[in-house]
């Protein structure tokens, strides 16, 4: 067997966040994580997938970057560099985008919060925090505004599950069911006066976002307090291992994975989050132009396995008869769905829902059969 | 956890249980921890020949495919259909979860094998504890 085990070696210091003690302490298994020293799982990566869809799940996502534009032309600085259309949002309101390069490829998505004409928070994924920020500080010299990147300063935990008001409720007088879905409120949370409280996640549930300051003595605390509020629904810590199944089951694309720079938004199937006709933003000249040439030349598409298998990154996807046609960009079983379930892109004459496809496994071809995404949707009424 | 005193083991986390020239194969308790939930199990076929030190099948956790290495060299006899449907059974009794059975053809090659006490040194060593 040649899994090695993953206690971490005496490797050069890892990033850890505030909970780290909290996560040792409760024995997870630790991975290293783009530099960071994160749990991958506690009671077993399945147990945790479920728990977040059925009841809730709670995740230390503190690794993640928090950027903030302020100033006078701050929306005139996040309308260049990010791809959906900031004017539309309300004060405490959220939308999903992404940091584009000229050529309309993903420098990272991101989620762009507005708090006031003049104040907007970009959260950006951990291992691009350091390339996003750069990228940012560079291309909004020229307004009147200042970026900061917050990102230490902040601890996140997101608490995901059909039960996740539930237990956030029981910490707080905020009225939660009065946040609608990527909306957000400061408020006190289990005592802590500022918290952002964001109607947002990436599992596919319902669920919430927090922002907390980041040091061991809050995080920990607030982290104890959710896990003993959320104890009558049988609460767990999740790790990243449940975090990628449940994105994945949910069709939501990974950064590295399905969006690189090298994937540009309309193969991504994101144009519904890039708003061309807004004014000039970087990657939109390339865009527009892809578009008038015929668009993008590959999809990407869901795959769910049809015989014994499990298609994993990399994998080499065929027609039947074996003419190459894409590789997986993500791939693994989907425990909710109990299936086998991939990401792939493919050449658009290709990827129709039930088109058969064969994945290469260890040197055997495997059928598998386009399916419609996304996987997973979370039903509309929740018990 | 107690590594049963009469299996035998290899660095790449396998037991085999010898009775006689029969081998029976499964993984450690501690390749079960590593892997995490287990989700597939792929085996030779009845009649399949194995070589000691070599790939025969794998075990797939959600997160990652682990090669499975044979402890000898033979021929199987006997693969646990159970795993088919039921692979997380190695979680919950790794010891007890056996994979392959094997006809040894050089018996002599356990020799090379570790001890259940050389084994759990081995794994105190590589896991820094």
């Amino acid at each position: 067997m040649s899994a090695s085990p993953s206690a971490p070696t005496a490797a050069p210091a890892l990033r850890k966040t505030a909970l780290n003690p909290v996560h040792k302490k409760s024995c997870a298994k630790m991975v290293d994580f783009g530099g960071w020293d994160m749990p991958v799982e506690y009671s077993g990566l399945i147990a945790e997938h479920m728990a977040v869809r059925t009841r809730v799940g709670l995740f230390d996502v503190s690794h993640m970057g928090e950027i903030q534009l302020r100033g006078p032309q701050a929306l005139e600085a996040v309308q260049l560099v990010s791809m959906n259309d900031a004017l539309t949002l309300e004060d405490g309101q959220a939308q999903y985008s992404a940091l584009l390069t000229p050529e309309g490829t993903f420098v990272d998505d991101i989620l762009v919060y507005r708090f006031s004409p003049n104040d907007y928070l970009l959260v950006v994924n951990a291992g691009t925090r350091a390339k996003d920020f750069a990228w940012i500080k560079k291309h909004v010299q020229r307004f009147r505004c200042h970026a900061a990147d917050y990102s230490d300063y902040y601890s996140q935990l997101a608490i995901q599950g059909p039960r996740a008001l539930a237990v956030l409720q029981k910490l707080t007088n905020v009225k939660l069911d009065a946040i609608k879905n990527y909306r957000s409120v400061w408020g006190q949370v289990s005592g802590v006066h500022n918290v952002l409280i964001s109607r947002t996640g990436y599992t596919g549930e319902d669920g919430f976002e927090i922002y907390i300051p980041s040091d061991e003595t809050t995080g920990t605390r607030v982290w104890d307090e959710i896990l003993e509020a959320g104890r009558e629904f049988d609460i767990l810590p999740c790790g990243l291992g449940a975090r990628n199944t449940l994105r994945l089951e949910a069709s939501m694309p990974l950064y590295g994975h399905e969006i690189t720079e090298e994937t540009n938004v309309f193969e991504a199937g994101l144009d519904r989050f890039c708003k061309l006709d807004k004014p000039e933003f970087i990657g939109q000249a390339a865009l527009k132009s892809l578009k008038e040439n015929g668009g993008a030349q590959r999809r990407l598409i869901g795959l769910e396995m049809v015989e014994r298998g499990i298609a994993r990154e990399g994998y080499s996807v065929s027609t039947p008869d074996g003419e190459h046609l894409g590789t997986v960009t993500s791939g693994s079983p989907a425990p909710f769905l109990k299936k086998n379930i991939a990401l792939a892109y493919l050449p658009r004459a290709h990827g129709e829902v039930g088109e058969e496809m064969a994945i290469s496994i260890r040197e055997q071809k495997v059928r598998a059969r386009v399916v419609a995404q996304p996987f997973y949707r979370r039903p509309k009424k929740q018990p | 956890m107690a590594y049963p005193a009469e299996y035998r083991y290899t660095r790449e986390h396998e037991w085999i249980h010898l009775e006689g020239i029969t081998g029976t194969i499964g993984i450690t308790d501690y390749a079960q921890n590593s892997l995490g939930d287990i989700v597939f199990v792929d085996v030779p076929k009845v009649g399949d020949t194995v070589e000691q030190g070599k790939v025969f099948g794998s075990v797939e956790s959600v997160k990652a495919v682990s090669d499975l290495y044979s402890p000898v060299s033979g021929m199987v006899t006997a693969v646990n259909e159970d795993l088919h449907d039921a692979p997380e059974k190695i979680n919950h009794d790794a010891h007890g979860a056996w994979i392959i059975k094997v006809q040894m053809s050089h018996p002599s090659q356990t020799d090379a094998l570790l001890s259940a006490e050389d084994y759990e040194k081995f794994i105190s060593e590589e896991s820094g504890h």
